[in-house]
């Protein structure tokens, strides 16, 4: 079946359905890695948004439980060059497009993903639409500019959950044991039960298993919890969760966690968490052109002087000349020089801007659940 | 941290000649590492035996020693030139076992020199199997089962705990050589005592079967602060028990979900860690269980290898040039990345595209040879291609590889009469490489995918991929050519097939699809090779076609000249033309043009981005060619195009470019067909009055014999158009003529059989000229063959100046080649074949093009004839350029050739007019002996400096013999001849035995070369009756390794050798030393 991907500025591509039919709203953005299509897929940061991979080789290895990031995909939409027909791996459960299909995502395939990459890198990103069947092109760049842009949206809301809940207890969906031992060893384990609270904003379930595989008891809020209300739960430490959308446009968020960072009790963020921080502590956040969606993005800790290799899932950035001076800038990107991470100068705050969990990427920075567990510890 | 400031002088040590497993990607590391290195302001001395390498021109290094690859000329260069630091990585596994002895000989520590990039330890952790697998133990990295053995009782031992079957590695050998996996007690027997005796060591390795997982390789790299970066992810679709160069490989991985592909990562990373590569790039191997996803690592090369070049052409990430960076102290993120010049080398490069890599076999030259593939590499190239879409750069591989009807895979006819399911089974289990072929057969004849992958072990991921093709083969022959839509045209262009290939399937010619694909306004695009997914702007032109939206050729109007490469590897056309178009590249970058190259083979310097301006990594077919062109002249400019330098692959493309109204500079594409074609060229010889051997040319058997009849056997036959004597043959006798005739080559008023007068016992010589426009010539040199009449020219040693050949025949030679290269109107190279016998010279063949010779000579002279053929083609002339007399030699030079012999157990030794050598060296020094003597050191021959020689010549030698064998007695060698030659030399007062020939008796001559009781051979071919006696004795020699020399040239040299040797030992010398008092910069 014949689809159709608009855009705000009136470009569009014709291509093949290779989802769910129907019609699909987002901001049009483009992820860089070769690997982890379905963690990509649901992990909430994307709510809002269409995602074109830019690898043209997309669904070869199916889906698989263990892969989910959190249950169900959370794109807006999904363009592919080259969609797989069949699974090809050992923990495959089903091919990528029954997937799409039973989650009712629209996704497009057949379309020059690297034509429409470059467009994104020199326009910026923008609004589209993906419609499927025989649709008019114009008629859908016309939707595609009606709809609400990323700044000013609260998407947490739509992801978040509703209801606390503990991690790793009872697992919220059918387990993937061939997993476990695909995972990363932790670089320690906790000397003593140590208890997390974590805001989720939009949260990755491998950040809870990383944070798990250290040793932590999880228990997990929606955004909207107030920050008394975590810090009842007596935490050994708050962690401040990745999450979609504009963290300028969360004053509630924003409002927690500084009453957070008002309690004696170690933070760390991670995405929008970081960006949530900065805010918290009276910086600003801005729009990057086109984001950083990928896994190859060298990032440089600056007390040793090494570099990471990351993986990136954000369009807006904290501004860091506006950043207080009671913190330092510890992470800074190598490709752009954008801010990637801070830290409190004498308190154990900190976060960054990148995804340690990896999930899809390169573990290279794990040593940051082991320093939050540090600064855990030696309260 | 900036780089170390307390290096200045660095040697670098190259990989010698090009053999199975180690070919042109190191020329293509290493001239890469000494251009950064010197850019970086260091001096670099370099060391490589191989002659027809870019690395070894003068300009790349500081001093440049062609010298063997020994310890021993190692040393005397270290002692001489005083290097800071030795830089192992780059030159494969020569450069790294030398560098081991070099350390383990205290050279190293007694001349200061410091090993950078590897150290010893890490070389030995990373290649003593044993070591490496205790080393990935001691970090919990799971490896396969396995144990080392020293002898063949240890083995059996072993054998039982590690369970059938058994995979065999022998310790320290090259691509493998040795090994080979037994299924069964006796295959087990034999590959292990082969196994131990090639290893150096006399050790193997003992493994747990891993065959049939998924294999991956990870290009890696680390710097001094511990960065690590992935560049390249690389999935065998050939599963595990293929050697990775004999497997297809596709980049990036295909079939891993991030998690299995991030644990591959994690556990590379601390690979390199433990093995301690400090800094540089290492290629390591993995195996994954596909039902399981068990995953063990196999091993690690702690240097940069054919993967990385391969990962380097693939991403576009200069791995060899960042390692000799990072050696030098600098780290990742010091280093920008030439691509997008404002981000950093610390990365890993994410890739938009697919690109496969196919490996091109030579079997047809080994008839006798298993086409089994195991774990030794038996390929002898490769051919990479870039798509959007796996099916897309799959069959892009497929075209690139020129395997003419044998690479049709689309349109196989059906083989359900001739094939039964039993050998189609049989020939899916077996990896061979026809397997592929035979994977198409059965999916086209509806063997479901799972039965295929069965049999295959191939992910279904890849079979799937087949079947599509398969599928749309099907439904395009169905619909035919006139019904054919513009959208399954375009699916199809978009899937890979290219003109031709639809023409087959429709039964209509390419020409006529073309035609339909244009009015349809079907064309490719050019993509660009950026290394970050189009996340950033590039700034480097390297590009591949496709079938999609926008194009980024962004081709400009500036006059440009496009070069066409010699594509993949293969026996008679290898580096020597690789590196005739890079010189051309580099003339015509020069002289002000924008220079385009087009080539497929990712092994070579020519597909480097730095070589031209422009890079196309794309098939070298009209299709893929004239798009190009079009493409590169859309915007105005004037576009020509260059076909001398490639080899035979661009000139068969010269004629249809021309019928395109294509621009082709140099010597007219109808001169080149008429050097070709034999009729026109007998008739431009007797028109110039130059003696030829007879010939004729014939259709059908009857014609052959009447060829022969009026003139007489022997002959040489062949077949028309071919390059490295394929399907050559010397031919005594009318029932092997009838056999050639009708089996061999099938002949056929469309494939004529050419036949000359074979001219038994003659000289042969070689010469390179080249020519400019007004009919100025000038003569590159004059090379003397020093095996025996009958060996093509480039499995023959040879030697500049020439030897034993009077000046009235040089004189001669030299009329002869100006008069034939201005009747020809030659501008450019050109290359004959001349013969001297009964004191009259003859002209066997003319190549008006860059031949194999020209990158030996440029550096025996000192003048880079193919730079100065490129300026004349457009326009220059020699007198502009200085070049006012024929060129002479430095120095003596003697090229020798390498033969892949080792790898083909049971494969016939002997020589002939069909080429088999992969590779050749050179030995330079002042006197002949000396340069003999290194050219055969550096082939790896060992001498006896004393004990007993053999000898037997034909009547016209045996006068020239009497000194030579006197030479020989004084040097102490017992003498035993053959009759008539034994009686001979006694009338000249010399002692000499008699010994029986081979079929005079026993003990014969090959008796006593079996049992090592004779240390050199000089055996003059002795005519039709001795045809096959010569032949038993010489493959006795080649096999015990005896050297066997079969002209009076050869053995007097041979003798000078021997003489040196003993007497005063080898010097080094570097080429900027010969060339002193040359004037450069042509």
């Amino acid at each position: 079946m014949q689809a159709i991907l608009a855009l705000e500025d009136g470009t569009w591509y014709e291509g093949t359905a290779a989802g769910a039919p129907g019609e699909t709203a987002g901001e049009v953005v483009f992820n860089t890695s070769m690997t982890g299509y379905q963690e990509i897929l649901t992990d909430p940061s994307y709510a809002g948004q269409i995602v074109t991979m830019t690898c043209p080789h997309i669904g070869n290895y199916g889906v698989a439980a263990g892969d989910t990031e959190s249950g169900t995909p959370k794109v807006s939409g999904f363009i592919m060059r080259e969609p797989s027909p069949i699974a090809s791996n050992w923990r495959a459960s089903g091919s990528l497009r029954d997937y799409l299909v039973h989650h009712n995502i629209v996704a497009i395939g057949d379309i020059d993903t690297r034509a429409l990459t470059r467009l994104l890198r020199s326009a910026g990103v923008m609004r589209g639409v993906i419609a499927t069947g025989q649709m008019d092109a114009g008629e859908l760049v016309e939707k595609a500019r009606s709809i609400p842009t990323m700044e000013g949206s609260d998407l947490v809301r739509v992801v978040t959950t509703e209801q606390a809940f503990d991690w790793p207890s009872a697992p919220p969906t059918a387990s993937d044991p061939t997993v476990g031992e695909l995972l990363l060893a932790p670089e320690r384990e906790a000397q003593r039960h140590l208890m997390v609270a974590a805001y989720d904003y939009g949260l990755k379930w491998n950040i809870l298993r990383r944070l798990a595989a250290y040793g932590c008891q999880i228990r997990v809020f929606p955004a909207m919890a107030p920050a008394q209300e975590v810090l009842a739960s007596k935490p050994d430490g708050v962690f401040l969760s990745n999450g979609p959308g504009d963290p300028a446009a969360l004053p509630y968020a924003i409002e927690n966690v500084r009453g957070v960072l008002e309690a004696d009790v170690p933070v760390f963020g991670i995405c929008l968490g970081h960006q949530l921080m900065a805010l918290a502590m009276g910086a600003r956040t801005f729009k990057l052109k086109f984001g950083h969606r990928g896994a190859n993005h060298p990032v440089k800790r600056l007390d040793t002087g090494k570099v990471e290799i990351t993986s990136q899932n954000h369009g807006f950035a904290v501004a860091p000349d506006t950043l207080p001076s009671d913190v330092k800038v510890t992470h800074v990107n190598l490709y752009d020089g954008t801010l990637e991470g801070f830290r409190h100068r004498t308190r154990p705050i900190f976060c960054v801007q990148y995804h340690p969990e990896a999930s899809p990427g390169p573990h290279d920075a794990d040593y940051l659940f082991r320093e939050f567990l540090d600064a855990m510890e030696s309260r | 941290m900036p780089r170390r400031s307390d290096l200045k002088r660095v040697l670098v040590i190259g990989s010698g000649p090009i053999v199975i497993g180690q070919a042109c990607e190191f020329d293509y590391s290493g001239t890469q590492a000494c251009k950064a290195l010197r850019a970086e302001g260091l001096e670099v001395v370099l060391v490589n035996s191989n002659p027809a390498t870019i690395m070894t021109d003068p300009e790349i290094a500081e001093r440049t020693y062609v010298e063997p690859l020994t310890r021993e000329f190692l040393t005397l260069v270290i002692e001489r030139e005083h290097p800071d630091a030795l830089l192992p990585t780059v030159g494969g596994q020569t450069a790294l076992n030398l560098a081991v002895e070099l350390a383990e000989a205290g050279v190293l520590q007694k001349f200061g020199v410091e090993l950078i990039g590897a150290s010893v330890e890490a070389i030995k952790v990373a290649e003593d199997r044993l070591r490496f697998r205790d080393a990935m133990q001691s970090i919990g990295i799971d490896v396969p089962v396995s144990g080392l053995a020293r002898s063949y009782e240890e083995a059996s031992e072993l054998v039982k705990t590690v369970g059938f079957p058994a995979i065999i590695r022998p310790s320290f050998t090259l691509g493998g050589v040795g090994g080979g996996i037994a299924y069964n007690i006796e295959e087990f027997r034999e590959v292990a005592r082969r196994g131990l005796e090639l290893s150096p060591v006399h050790a193997i390795l003992i493994e747990e079967s891993v065959i049939g997982w998924k294999e991956f390789e990870l290009e890696v790299m680390r710097d001094a602060a511990d960065n690590f970066v992935v560049i390249c992810s690389i999935e065998n679709v050939d599963p595990m028990g293929v050697h990775t160069g004999d497997s297809m490989t596709v980049a990036p991985a295909l079939t891993l979900t991030d998690k299995e592909y991030q644990r591959m990562r994690d556990w590379a990373r601390r690979i390199i860690r433990r093995v301690g590569v400090e800094t540089g790039g290492s290629n390591i191997q993995f195996a994954v269980d596909p039902g399981t996803g068990r995953m063990v690592a196999i091993e690690m090369n702690p240097r940069v290898s054919r993967s990385s070049a391969l990962a380097s052409k693939a991403t576009g990430f200069p791995i060899a040039k960042i390692a000799a960076k990072l050696a030098l102290g600098y780290h990742l993120d010091e280093i920008p990345n030439d691509i997008t010049q404002l981000t950093p080398a610390s990365f890993e490069p994410t890739i938009d595209y697919v690109v496969v890599k196919i490996p091109r076999w030579n079997f047809e030259k080994f008839p006798q040879a298993d086409r089994t593939l195991t774990t030794q590499m038996k390929s002898v190239g490769e051919a990479m291609a870039i798509g959007r879409t796996f099916k897309e750069a799959f069959l892009k591989a497929i075209r690139s590889l020129e395997l003419g009807r044998d690479g049709v895979i689309l349109t196989q006819p059906p083989t359900a009469d001739e094939e039964d399911e039993a050998s189609l089974q049989r020939e899916l289990v077996v990896a061979t490489d026809r397997r592929l072929w035979a994977v198409f057969r059965a999916l086209g004849r509806g063997w479901s995918v799972d039965q295929v992958h069965r049999l295959t072990l191939i992910d279904p991921w890849f079979l799937e991929q087949f079947a599509q093709l398969l599928e749309l083969r099907t439904q395009t022959a169905l619909v035919g050519f006139r019904e054919l839509s513009a959208d399954l045209l375009r699916t199809l262009k978009r899937s890979g097939f290219s003109d031709a290939e639809i023409g087959a399937v429709v039964d209509v010619s390419e020409a006529e699809v073309r035609q339909r694909r244009i009015d349809t306004g079907l064309k490719p695009v050019y993509k660009r090779i950026d290394t970050c997914a189009a996340e950033f702007e590039s700034f480097t032109p390297y590009m591949y076609s496709t079938y999609e939206q926008a194009c980024e050729a962004d081709p400009g109007e500036r006059r440009k000249v496009i070069i066409l490469g010699s594509g993949p590897n293969r026996i008679g056309q290898g580096i020597e033309f690789d590196y005739c178009c890079c010189h051309a590249a580099f003339a015509l970058r020069e002289e002000g043009f924008e220079t385009v190259m087009i080539n497929c083979n990712p092994e070579t310097v020519s597909t480097d981005y730095d070589t031209t301006d422009r890079l196309f990594f794309e098939p070298l077919t009209f299709e893929d060619v004239m798009a190009i062109i079009d493409r590169e002249r859309s915007e105005g400019a004037d576009v020509s195009c260059v076909v001398q330098f490639g080899g035979q692959t661009p000139l068969k493309l010269a004629l249809p470019l021309l019928a395109a109204g294509v621009k082709i500079v140099g010597t007219s594409p109808d001169s080149i067909d008429l050097a070709e074609d034999r009729r026109r060229f007998a008739k431009l010889l007797w028109d110039l009055g130059i003696p030829q051997p007879a010939s004729g040319t014939a259709t059908s058997r009857a014609e052959a014999r009447d060829v022969v009849d009026s003139i007489g056997f022997p002959v040489v036959v062949r077949p028309s158009y071919v390059l490295g004597g394929r399907g050559m043959a010397i031919v005594y006798d009318a029932a092997v003529l009838d056999r050639y005739i009708t089996t061999a080559v099938e002949a056929s008023p469309e494939h004529p059989v050419l036949i000359d007068k074979f001219l038994e016992d003659a000289f042969e010589l070689d010469v390179d000229a080249v020519a400019d426009a007004q009919g100025n010539v000038v003569i590159g040199g004059i090379m003397e063959h020093i095996e025996e009449a009958g060996i093509h020219s480039g499995d023959s040693s040879c030697v500049v100046p020439p030897y034993l050949v009077p000046e009235r025949h040089l004189a001669s030679i030299r009329g002869y080649t100006r008069r034939i290269a201005r009747e020809l109107n030659v501008v450019g190279l050109m290359n004959v074949q001349y013969a001297i016998k009964d004191d009259t010279v003859y002209v066997l063949e003319v190549n008006p093009r860059a031949s194999r010779t020209v990158p030996y000579l440029s550096k025996a002279t000192g003048t880079p004839l193919a730079k100065v053929a490129a300026r004349l083609m457009i326009g220059r002339t020699l007198p502009e350029l200085g070049l006012l007399e024929d060129l002479q030699p430095t120095g003596v030079f003697v090229k020798s050739p390498v033969f892949p012999f080792a790898r083909f157990p049971g494969v016939d030794t002997l020589l002939g007019p069909e080429m088999k050598s992969t590779g050749e060296v050179m030995g330079g020094a002042s006197s002949f002996g000396s340069a003999f003597a290194k050219a055969q050191l550096s082939v790896g021959q060992r001498f006896s400096l004393q004990g007993t020689a053999f000898i037997s010549v034909n009547n016209d030698d045996k006068p020239a013999l009497v000194q030579i064998a006197r030479n020989l007695a004084d040097l102490g060698f017992r003498l035993l001849a053959s009759r008539g030659t034994a009686a001979f030399l006694r009338a000249h007062g010399l002692r000499v035995d008699t010994v029986f020939k081979v079929n005079e008796g026993r003990p014969s001559v090959a008796d006593h070369l079996v049992n090592r009781e004779i240390d050199l051979v000089i055996n003059t071919p002795l005519g039709r009756e001795s045809f096959f006696d010569d032949r038993t004795v010489r493959r006795a020699a080649t096999m015990h390794g005896v050297p066997c020399v079969t002209t009076l040239t050869g053995a007097a040299a041979l003798v000078s050798a021997i003489r040196t040797l003993r007497e005063q030992g080898l010097d080094v010398r570097a080429l900027q030393d010969y060339y002193a008092g040359i004037t450069q910069g042509i």
